[in-house]
């Protein structure tokens, strides 16, 4: 019994320690991005502190920032030789797999988290890009998920930062993570990890709302909801456009 | 200086954009085709979505041939007639393309049925075209006077329904320029171009018609049919982006009225051979592309099963 006591004093001490011992506090210098027609893409700036009530602790301090874009499911096809050309098979569904992933870390990924804190906090790549059931009894379906991972990362979509991260006298920090141009509307999320020796000591997670505005945001509601006028307005400017140069020619080269 | 395209959400260079529409309408406008068959694989080479670049590619086209009509019109080279009757055909086969490539791309084909549609007419025609002209122009090196074409099919003269079209110089069944303009509409939907280097050929050596209508006839059909691609791209697939057509379209237009001034002054042997060799570039171009083996097997599409 009396052992038992200290064991669990010793645990409570260790809990209380852990979670107060020390906090993130952080900001972002955008929580809204507005697509506009000269988009071209956007960087954003994550900064922050370690708030400490007691001296900070052994064992190396690190910081991961991820960034993920909205999720939705994605067909992935390979395609095979059929007849001499090379046609698409019927594919894989990628059952979840963001728009965007970012990751920015002071030192490379695997040398900040541990595998099973990766596992707990569900940080890394991996754990964004799921595959739930296999819709295609006759692929490997792995080989799918990463050509769905390598595709995105060959389109600047997926990218990881290793020494994004910088650490001023274990308490300040910041990063920049370019966002690439061909973002997608919707809404991203950022979070912060602050890790001590290898485990996750504090998180905090932030929204970033990604719209598109003015003209853009008109042509695309226009185009999703009231279709055939959208059409019909695209047909009259395309008739204005060749008439005013039918005419303009006309007149000044008769 | 790019531009964010809001439906194909990708961002691209202005001037590129311009300058493409420019150089595919200046073609335009030379050989009476609308130029799709050029600008829709070189928008996909740059990236934007197949579909999107279908589609808008139709409502750009819709812009380079009004222009076009209208510079034929005043030279009277238009026979509306036979541009109607084209016309109801393209707007039936307009319908069946759209239906063709929503159900093609909900199944993941709809760059292979492009690619494939492009390697077999690209073929077919540019090199009938080519080997026509090649003979045409030997001929008028030889010094002999071009004979005038006349065609005389029979099975064509055999069918009911004759019309007299009087600045085609033809009297013939209704019959076979319903079926040309509606492979024409089928073709406009699912690779997005007008057409014209179909339509051409066919008035020409099908139908036999009158050389000097050809053109104007052809961009005639070619904007009502592109336009009716638009509006059920638009209605069906969601797929038309406006600041993308008016970028091309800028070009386009601009192109088409100096390829429509410069055209009469070139031999039209001469022409018809050009056309013929730059056709038959792209279908090698796509015919390869199919044919190789690809560097990354695997593809992204969107959506769900």
């Amino acid at each position: 019994m009396r052992y038992f006591l200290t064991t669990l004093t010793m645990v409570l001490a260790l809990l209380v320690t852990t979670a107060q011992a020390e906090e993130i506090v952080a900001g972002l210098n955008q929580n809204q991005i507005s697509i506009t027609t000269d988009f071209d893409g956007s960087e954003l700036f994550v900064y922050g502190a370690v708030k400490r009530t007691a001296p900070a602790p052994e064992g190396p301090l690190d910081v991961i920032v991820v960034v993920i874009g909205p999720s939705k499911p994605v067909i992935v096809r390979k395609k095979e030789r059929r007849f001499g050309i090379w046609i698409n098979d019927a594919g894989v569904q990628v059952d979840a797999a963001p728009s965007l992933y970012a990751v920015s870390t002071n030192r490379p990924f695997r040398e900040v988290i541990s595998f099973t804190q990766d596992q707990l906090y569900k940080v890394g790549l991996n754990h964004s890009v799921k595959l739930i059931g296999n819709t295609n009894d006759a692929a490997y379906p792995e080989d799918y998920l990463r050509a769905a991972i390598r595709l995105n990362e060959a389109r600047g979509l997926y990218f990881e930062q290793p020494q994004g991260v910088t650490i001023n006298q274990e308490t300040l920090f910041q990063t920049r993570i370019r966002l690439p141009a061909q973002l997608v509307e919707g809404d991203y999320r950022v979070r912060v990890f602050l890790l001590r020796d290898r485990t996750v000591v504090d998180t905090l997670e932030q929204g970033i709302d990604v719209r598109k505005v003015g003209l853009e945001r008109w042509i695309y509601t226009m185009a999703k909801e009231n279709a055939a006028i959208y059409g019909l307005l695209s047909i009259a400017l395309a008739l204005a456009a060749g008439w005013l140069a039918s005419t303009f020619f006309r007149l000044v080269f008769p | 200086m790019n531009i964010y395209l809001p439906i194909a959400e990708v961002s691209v260079n202005a001037f590129l954009l311009l300058g493409l529409g420019g150089c595919v309408g200046f073609l335009s406008g030379l050989f009476g085709v609308g130029g799709g068959f050029l600008m829709t694989p070189l928008l996909i080479l740059i990236g934007i979505p197949p579909a999107v670049a279908v589609a808008t590619e139709a409502n750009q086209i819709v812009a380079s041939s009004f222009s076009g009509v209208l510079a034929h019109w005043r030279r009277r080279s238009v026979d509306f007639k036979m541009g109607l009757v084209l016309l109801a055909g393209g707007l039936v086969g307009s319908g069946i393309g759209v239906q063709i490539f929503a159900l093609l791309r909900e199944l993941g084909q709809v760059e292979l049925l492009v690619s494939l549609c492009y390697v077999v007419f690209l073929g077919v025609v540019g090199g009938l075209m080519f080997m026509e002209s090649l003979t045409a122009l030997m001929r008028s090196r030889a010094g002999s006077p071009p004979r005038r074409r006349r065609q005389h099919h029979s099975w064509v003269q055999g069918l009911p329904f004759r019309m007299r079209f009087r600045a085609s110089k033809l009297y013939i069944s209704a019959i076979p320029p319903l079926l040309v303009g509606m492979a024409v509409g089928v073709l406009a939907a699912i690779m997005g171009v007008g057409g014209g280097f179909i339509m051409v050929p066919a008035m020409i050596y099908l139908l036999g018609m009158a050389t000097t209508v050809v053109v104007g006839t052809s961009l005639f059909q070619i904007m009502f049919v592109t336009g009716a691609t638009t509006l059920m791209h638009a209605i069906y697939n969601n797929t038309v982006d406006a600041i993308l057509a008016v970028l091309l379209l800028l070009g386009g237009v601009i192109g088409a009225q100096i390829g429509v001034r410069i055209g009469p002054k070139l031999k039209a042997e001469q022409l018809r051979i050009l056309l013929a060799i730059l056709v038959l570039v792209v279908c090698a171009k796509l015919g390869w592309d199919l044919v190789r083996t690809p560097e990354e097997l695997y593809t992204l599409g969107g959506g769900s099963h």
